[in-house]
């Protein structure tokens, strides 16, 4: 008999039935919740009369909405300028406070990005099923969890049952050998996969990252990748636990300590892909090809390395094609044969789930020491994925380099990743940014995002333009 | 939640690929606490010509005349016709409820994004999948139509042409199941509470570290 995928191992831990009808029951360790997929839950089990299932397995923060000025965050969710977003994070104050769960609240040191927070404090670990009412939930899978976003319905769902009606995925195996140069990021290995396969490529799938590139990662680039495994159409990533996993875990708040600890390393060093594990489908990439890269158009798809030039339409053959790179063109403002180092910024973003991590702010204070944010571009900022990773940079000096350069530090929070605060591009604006989504619209009404490494967004941010950051 | 059988219903188009939630439904639309709503704000920044804000009355926005939504000939359609991977990025279930909140009972596409997929059918919007080339005949044929609909059957598993052509799709029997009768998933899954506490007091014993950690 075939061996077990790490997938495989974790599906077949979690699962409470299978039913007749080809469905199962699986069970939920951790459910992690934020202000603007919870209120209509909430809500949901208020009407029905029906109490959470276990209120241990939840912990809340807000994200979304919070400002990420000091003037507006000092003071808390009264000082939310928009009534709107305030609304919902009161919403969230008060429905936790109502059903008994553990809030990191808009102040609390611990507040922070839902998939920044949930490693970090050790309320995910390796093994777990983690859900979430949001799509970067595979973040988690770095951790050898199977993790994964659900909508409002399931949330509501997990909180009355602790469980989710669910089919087992298929099994997919990406897989990068090789070394990284110089200069280049998580971030770029992971647009290099989503280039690669598209953004329906993992369409039914659990995606396992595996290979010598993932191995010599740190864990903020495994989270890097796994944020963006919705990018490519799959709803979980996860890479295998190894001697860095353990390490990262070990003393995190949540985390298990004493003889409970010995169990469970026991039990996290077994969740990895059995070397005889077959997968449906395996996509190889060799990592040493990989140069650092920039999206050009309005899907995660549509990336190109640094020194590559915008496509051209009429080159294309395939007629939805053709109009899709037509219509992102047009909306990026953008000439096909276009060289990317050409294209202008006006803002730059670090910031998101996918790159706010200590990581991240090393590497974007690493460009900027000692040099000055182009005059040309108008605002420059840098967003924290927690009030611990906030901390920990301050204490590096991080904030006082960035600041220097021109850089705006600010409070955590999901900030300009989707511009759901205050913190928005303007009509036809280009921005450098390290999130996750270059869909129109998305950082701001008109906004052009392209997404880059949180290196090459520090060095597009002093240069004005995008630039190769290996020969920054 | 409402339940599907059957409808016939007038077809419009959503004529490109990889329709992102974002653009079904803007994030500046989801800092509502409600789940209604959310209809006038479907394609917002397609639909309209300047930019909207939350709880805005929309109906004397600027219309976007080359939106097909706003054709006359495609006012109270029921079925939406799409291209592939509809539905990806986010996993918000102001999309399904959006298209709802509009009209739409079913949307047609050679593809969904998994989450988008998964949302629609508790909420009573049934996401159905066909083969490329039969989505491309249905365009062919609602743009030389007007007024062109489709018969869908769920029992059945059906989609049926004005003129009788017939195509059936798949589907996962519990999710069928669940959509004809209008069941609460919820309600469901409590009749397996037994099973549930019993998986619990086994994971108590193998995963300790998983239970009473997160405190208030």
């Amino acid at each position: 008999m075939a061996g077990k995928t790490l997938y495989d191992k974790l599906w077949e831990a979690h699962l409470v039935q299978n039913r007749d009808d080809g469905s199962a029951l699986i069970y939920i360790d951790r459910h992690i919740v934020h202000e603007v997929t919870s209120p209509q839950a909430f809500e949901g089990l208020r009407l029905a009369g029906r109490p959470l299932w276990r209120a241990d397995s939840i912990l809340a923060t807000p994200d979304h909405n919070v400002p990420t000025t000091l003037s507006e965050r000092a003071k808390g969710v009264d000082g939310i300028e928009d009534s709107v977003s305030k609304i919902q994070v009161q919403t969230l104050d008060d429905n936790c406070d109502e059903f008994g769960v553990v809030e990191y609240k808009i102040n609390d040191a611990r507040q922070g990005i839902v998939h920044v927070i949930g490693p970090e404090s050790g309320a995910c670990l390796p093994g777990m099923t983690i859900v979430c009412g949001d799509s970067h939930t595979a973040t988690n899978g770095a951790l050898g969890a199977l993790a994964h976003g659900i909508g409002t319905s399931e949330v509501e769902h997990v909180m009355a049952t602790q469980c989710l009606v669910a089919k087992k995925m298929k099994n997919l195996l990406i897989k990068v050998d090789g070394t990284l140069g110089k200069g280049v990021s998580a971030k770029d290995v992971v647009l290099a996969i989503i280039a690669k396969i598209g953004t329906a490529g993992g369409t039914g799938f659990a995606m396992e990252f595996g290979g010598q590139v993932f191995r010599d990662m740190s864990m903020e680039g495994r989270m890097t990748v796994c944020n963006m495994a919705i990018e490519a159409g799959a709803r979980a990533g996860m890479v295998a636990v190894d001697d860095k996993t353990i390490e990262y875990v070990k003393g995190r708040d949540f985390a298990p300590k004493g003889e409970q600890w010995d169990q469970a390393e026991t039990y996290w060093r077994t969740l990895v892909s059995d070397d005889d594990a077959v997968f449906d489908k395996v996509v190889e990439i060799n990592g040493s090809e990989i140069l650092p890269q920039v999206s050009w158009g309005t899907s995660p798809e549509m990336v190109l390395p640094v020194n590559a030039s915008v496509p051209e339409p009429q080159l294309e053959s395939d007629p939805v094609k053709k109009s899709s790179i037509e219509r992102a063109l047009s909306y990026m403002g953008l000439q096909g044969g276009q060289a990317i180092t050409d294209i202008k910024v006006d803002r730059v973003f670090i910031g998101s789930c996918t790159n706010s991590r200590i990581e991240d702010i090393r590497q974007a204070a690493e460009v900027a020491k000692g040099r000055k944010v182009a005059d040309s571009v108008i605002q420059a900022m840098v967003v924290p994925g927690s009030g611990q990773v906030k901390a920990q940079a301050e204490a590096e000096g991080l904030d006082k380099i960035l600041v220097e350069a021109g850089f705006e530090w600010r409070e955590p929070g999901c900030s300009m990743c989707l511009a759901m605060n205050a913190d928005k591009l303007g009509n036809g604006e280009h921005c450098a940014s390290t999130s996750n989504r270059n869909f129109e619209g998305r950082q701001g009404y008109g906004g052009r995002t392209h997404l880059v490494s949180p290196a090459m967004a520090a060095a597009a941010a002093i240069a004005g333009h995008f630039v190769d950051v290996r020969e920054f | 939640m409402k339940s599907f059988t059957q409808i016939d219903g007038l077809v419009a188009p959503m004529d490109r690929a990889n329709v992102d939630t974002d653009m079904i439904i803007p994030k500046n639309f989801l800092k509502s606490i409600k789940r209604s709503g959310f209809g006038k704000n479907l394609f917002d920044e397609l639909r309209y010509m300047d930019e909207g804000l939350p709880d805005q009355d929309c109906s004397h926005r600027p219309l976007n005349p080359d939106f097909p939504l706003n054709f006359p000939r495609y006012q109270d359609a029921q079925v939406l016709l799409a291209r592939e991977n509809f539905g990806c990025g986010s996993s918000r279930e102001h999309a399904p409820w959006a298209l709802d909140d509009y009209g739409f009972r079913c949307v047609i596409a050679p593809s969904f994004a998994d989450i988008f997929y998964n949302n629609s059918f508790k909420n009573g919007l049934l996401p159905l999948i066909l083969p490329a080339e039969v989505v491309d005949q249905l365009f062919a044929e609602m743009y030389a139509n007007e007024g062109y609909r489709l018969h869908v059957d769920l029992a059945a598993q059906t989609v049926t042409t004005p003129s009788g052509e017939s195509f059936s799709f798949e589907i996962d029997e519990f999710r069928k199941h669940c959509m004809l009768n209008g069941l609460d998933d919820i309600g469901l899954t409590l009749q397996e509470a037994d099973a549930i506490r019993a998986f619990e007091e086994k994971a108590k014993q193998t995963t300790p570290w998983v239970f009473g950690m997160i405190k208030a």
